[in-house]
């Protein structure tokens, strides 16, 4: 193995939260900062010629590869786990950029509950309300804590959305329910394609609060704080599982990068992968000193550092934590232990899929164009006589209607999945047919958890790691009343048929429900129950500091990046106002 | 060294295809361009002729050329799913393929040792000549196998192969696109999206290299 000179900052993984933090040290201090990505480079993102729906959204190639590494799933401790050979139900992104490059772009900010979770049902409903075998907790941070982070957010990708809570304040045709916001979205709202439209009508005849979808898949040209300026979107149609050709998109690439590449302090090291976290000590003396990666050629290295920051996705970020040895395992027989526990999934469902006799020309759309409305969300509607806590956000998007994956919805009168009468039908249906999707809230439990799988190996020979995952009750009765009401509007829309989802049985690793995987590594206000603090700041290793979605106690209904960005803000400010003056812990 | 295959077909069955010979060199034929009575001879990378004869016919059948419009045969989903075979996708390049090999849950995805080529040449193995029986005959074939992998993988390389980009062999002549009115990968739709409310609209469709230029290579061509 070969030792590289020291730097101060050594960061794992180059996506979102790892590139936002190079950003912000390599600008406000002249800290010597490497950027370790596993992944290709992308200094000028080609993306125009991989407009290609099979290669990129069927062969899935700007993904991590699972030949090299993948993750078992097992819905309980008593089955045996067995290898995700293709990934299915959530898509790790691969490269620089990460999963930021090939997302939707869809902004929302978790709402002001969430963040209390355990507190808020308590006191609403008792303790006994609880789930059986839930684990949930507090985050140990508040919305209004997190709220000028999201500020900095939505600037920083140019958000485009209709504010429904402006400091305090209700405004017609945003989201009522939101928390208070301190500034109105930089960007106006996104053009509504019109199977959107329909749901947006149909919706507020019944009462409801539909609200455009906050989209960094931005209307139109925006400049950011950073002198960084990006199109308005073209709605061409190709930005989940794609890059944007374009740059309209908000991507790591065409906004944190622009700047990094001028900084001469942060330098970027693709083909990098990070096997170990280096640390020395224990108790309060535990420190990292550095991290392994190793290089395509098969080369090791040894890269000491002062301050190691850990920011690839969720269940990398966990794995690498167990196969460091930092922390203690979680043991779900005994509780004790947190490494490993909180394994969210946030639900996502088809709800209805809606069939109408008129063309909806949806090949036109982009990644967050459309519409959603909140009033079935978080605790929003009186639970005390219903059989489960929570919800879930309602989504009439219009992503832009690719050919291979749209193409066979048929209403269920017709049988047949193949010939001329199943043919005649996906025919005529492929544009005029669209779904209304559920997006719901995953409470943790104590079964649902992290570890490494005792037989299946990566690449290297290093164990991958095991998710022991499945649905509770609570999650199937929400889905099951949430359906019956999004059945409701799309039939308000004028469908002349509708096929409800048929419900949530066990975890399904092979149906695509989205990217938002969470926990594992969770923050907390005490180490008992948390991984690391709110700052991020691991609670046994003072300089090591864990980004991303791996952070959150729980799943709440809507997307994450906004959240995650938000807080890895938060630790940056905290890094460079109190932690490099002092190399303490933080809380 | 394995003997060059080629599928012969009328001219007239197939709407104009993409030909690529082995070495990866490109010509293209049309029949448009063609006498009607002449037969292209599309060089094969993975089947032989007798198989891609019966995948001709078994896709033709789940995807039948009829009153509703052009099929499967017109596509050209063979020389799709042919090529699919011969290149990464299928021989497993990206799929986890560790040992052990266990039967699972359905919700922990196939979990089978088989590649899609040892899928289809032993799913083919006994529809060899079934493209001389009659439609009836090769519709109770595809029900006695509805259960298997390699049905599954099948129909789903038919909807692949009628509504992927032309370069990659099937969708010829965007005979898929049109079929559906999917445009193809458009630049910009900004000036439409919110207009044409509840009436088509309809754009004669381009392929990625029309958008892109020659700077697009088809991923079954990797090593």
């Amino acid at each position: 193995m070969k030792n590289l000179p020291r730097v101060d900052v050594a960061i794992v993984g180059g996506g979102w939260t790892g590139l936002l933090t190079a950003k912000e040290l390599g600008s406000r201090t002249s800290l010597s900062v490497a950027v370790l990505e596993r992944g290709r480079p992308r200094d000028k993102p080609e993306y125009l010629a991989g407009m290609d729906e099979l290669d990129y959204a069927i062969r899935l190639h700007m993904m991590q590869d699972p030949s090299e590494q993948t993750v078992t799933l097992r819905h309980d401790a008593a089955q045996r786990a067995l290898p995700i050979r293709q990934y299915g139900s959530f898509l790790p992104g691969a490269g620089v950029g990460g999963a930021g490059e090939h997302w939707n772009g869809v902004s929302h900010r978790g709402l002001p509950d969430c963040f209390q979770l355990l507190t808020h049902i308590t006191e609403k409903y008792g303790a006994k309300r609880l789930p059986e075998d839930h684990s949930i907790q507090d985050w140990g941070i508040t919305y209004d804590e997190l709220e000028p982070y999201y500020t900095r957010v939505d600037a920083l990708i140019g958000v485009s959305g209709k504010a429904g809570n402006l400091r305090g304040k209700i405004l017609e045709g945003g989201n009522p329910f939101e928390g208070s916001r301190s500034a109105d979205y930089p960007t106006p709202p996104m053009k509504v394609p019109y199977f959107s439209e329909l749901f947006r009508t149909a919706a507020s005849s019944l009462g409801y609060h539909p609200f455009p979808i906050p989209a960094a898949t931005i209307s139109t040209s925006y400049t950011n704080p950073d002198g960084v300026t990006r199109p308005g979107c073209f709605f061409c149609g190709f930005c989940e599982r794609f890059g944007c050709m374009i740059g309209s998109k908000a991507q790591p690439t065409n906004t944190l990068l622009p700047v990094i590449r001028k900084q001469k302090n942060v330098s970027i090291r693709p083909h990098s992968w990070v096997r170990r976290i280096v640390h020395k000590g224990s108790g309060k003396n535990s420190k990292a000193t550095g991290v392994i990666y190793r290089d395509t050629a098969g080369e090791e290295f040894f890269q000491p550092a002062d301050l190691v920051i850990l920011g690839t996705w969720t269940l990398n970020n966990v794995r690498l934590l167990f196969l460091s040895e930092i922390g203690t395992a979680y043991n779900p027989a005994t509780g004790k232990g947190t490494l490993g526990r909180n394994l969210t999934h946030q639900i996502s469902v088809p709800a209805a899929q809606v069939f109408f006799e008129k063309p909806l020309n949806r090949f036109m759309g982009a990644g967050a164009a459309g519409y959603t409305m909140g009033d079935l969300d978080a605790d929003l509607f009186d639970h005390s006589n219903l059989p489960f806590l929570r919800g879930g956000i309602v989504e009439a998007s219009t992503t832009g209607a690719r050919p291979i994956s749209n193409f066979a919805a048929v209403p269920r009168s017709v049988r047949a999945h193949w010939g001329s009468e199943w043919k005649k039908a996906a025919v005529h249906y492929f544009d005029r047919t669209g779904n209304l999707g559920f997006l719901g809230e995953h409470l943790a439990y104590k079964g649902n958890f992290m570890d490494l799988d005792p037989r299946y190996k990566d690449h290297f020979g290093d164990p991958l790691l095991r998710l022991t995952l499945n649905w509770r009750d609570n999650e199937r009765k929400t889905v099951e009343y949430a359906t019956a009401k999004i059945v409701e509007i799309a039939k308000a829309m004028g469908a002349s048929d509708v096929t409800p989802f048929p419900g949530l049985r066990d975890y399904d690793g092979t149906r695509y429900q989205s990217t938002h995987v969470q926990g594992g590594a969770i923050m907390g206000a005490s180490p008992e129950n948390s991984v690391i603090n709110p700052y991020l700041q691991h609670w046994d290793i003072p300089n090591l500091f864990v980004l991303g979605a791996s952070s959150f106690p729980q799943n709440f209904s809507s997307h994450p990046t906004m959240t995650v960005l938000a807080q890895t803000y938060r630790a940056a400010d905290a890094i460079v106002e109190r932690y490099l003056k002092r190399s303490a812990p933080l809380a | 060294m394995k003997r060059r295959e080629f599928l012969v077909l009328s001219a007239a069955s197939i709407g104009g295809v993409l030909i690529y010979s082995l070495d990866g060199s490109l010509n293209r034929r049309s029949v448009h361009a063609a006498p009607v009575e002449d037969q292209i001879r599309i060089p094969l990378r993975f089947f032989s002729q007798e198989e891609a004869l019966a995948v001709v016919a078994l896709t033709a059948r789940i995807f039948p050329s009829d009153e509703s419009g052009p099929g499967a045969r017109e596509a050209g989903v063979v020389i799709y799913i042919d090529r699919q075979l011969a290149g990464p996708y299928g021989r497993d390049r990206h799929r986890y393929t560790q040992e052990p090999f266990e039967e699972g849950v359905p919700e922990v995805g196939y979990q089978g040792r088989a590649t899609p080529r040892e899928i289809y040449r032993e799913g083919l193995k006994d529809l060899l000549g079934i493209d001389q029986k009659s439609p009836e005959e090769q519709d109770k074939a595809l029900q006695n196998m509805e259960t298997t992998d390699f049905f599954r993988i099948l129909r789903l390389h038919t909807i692949e192969g009628m509504f992927s980009d032309p370069m990659h062999g099937g969708n010829a002549d965007m005979i898929g696109w049109q079929l559906i009115g999917f445009p193809g990968p458009r630049m910009s739709n900004v000036q439409e999206v919110d207009k044409h409310y509840g009436e088509a609209y309809r754009l004669k469709p381009v392929t990625l290299r029309q958008v892109a230029g020659g700077n697009v290579h088809p991923s079954e061509d990797e090593r």
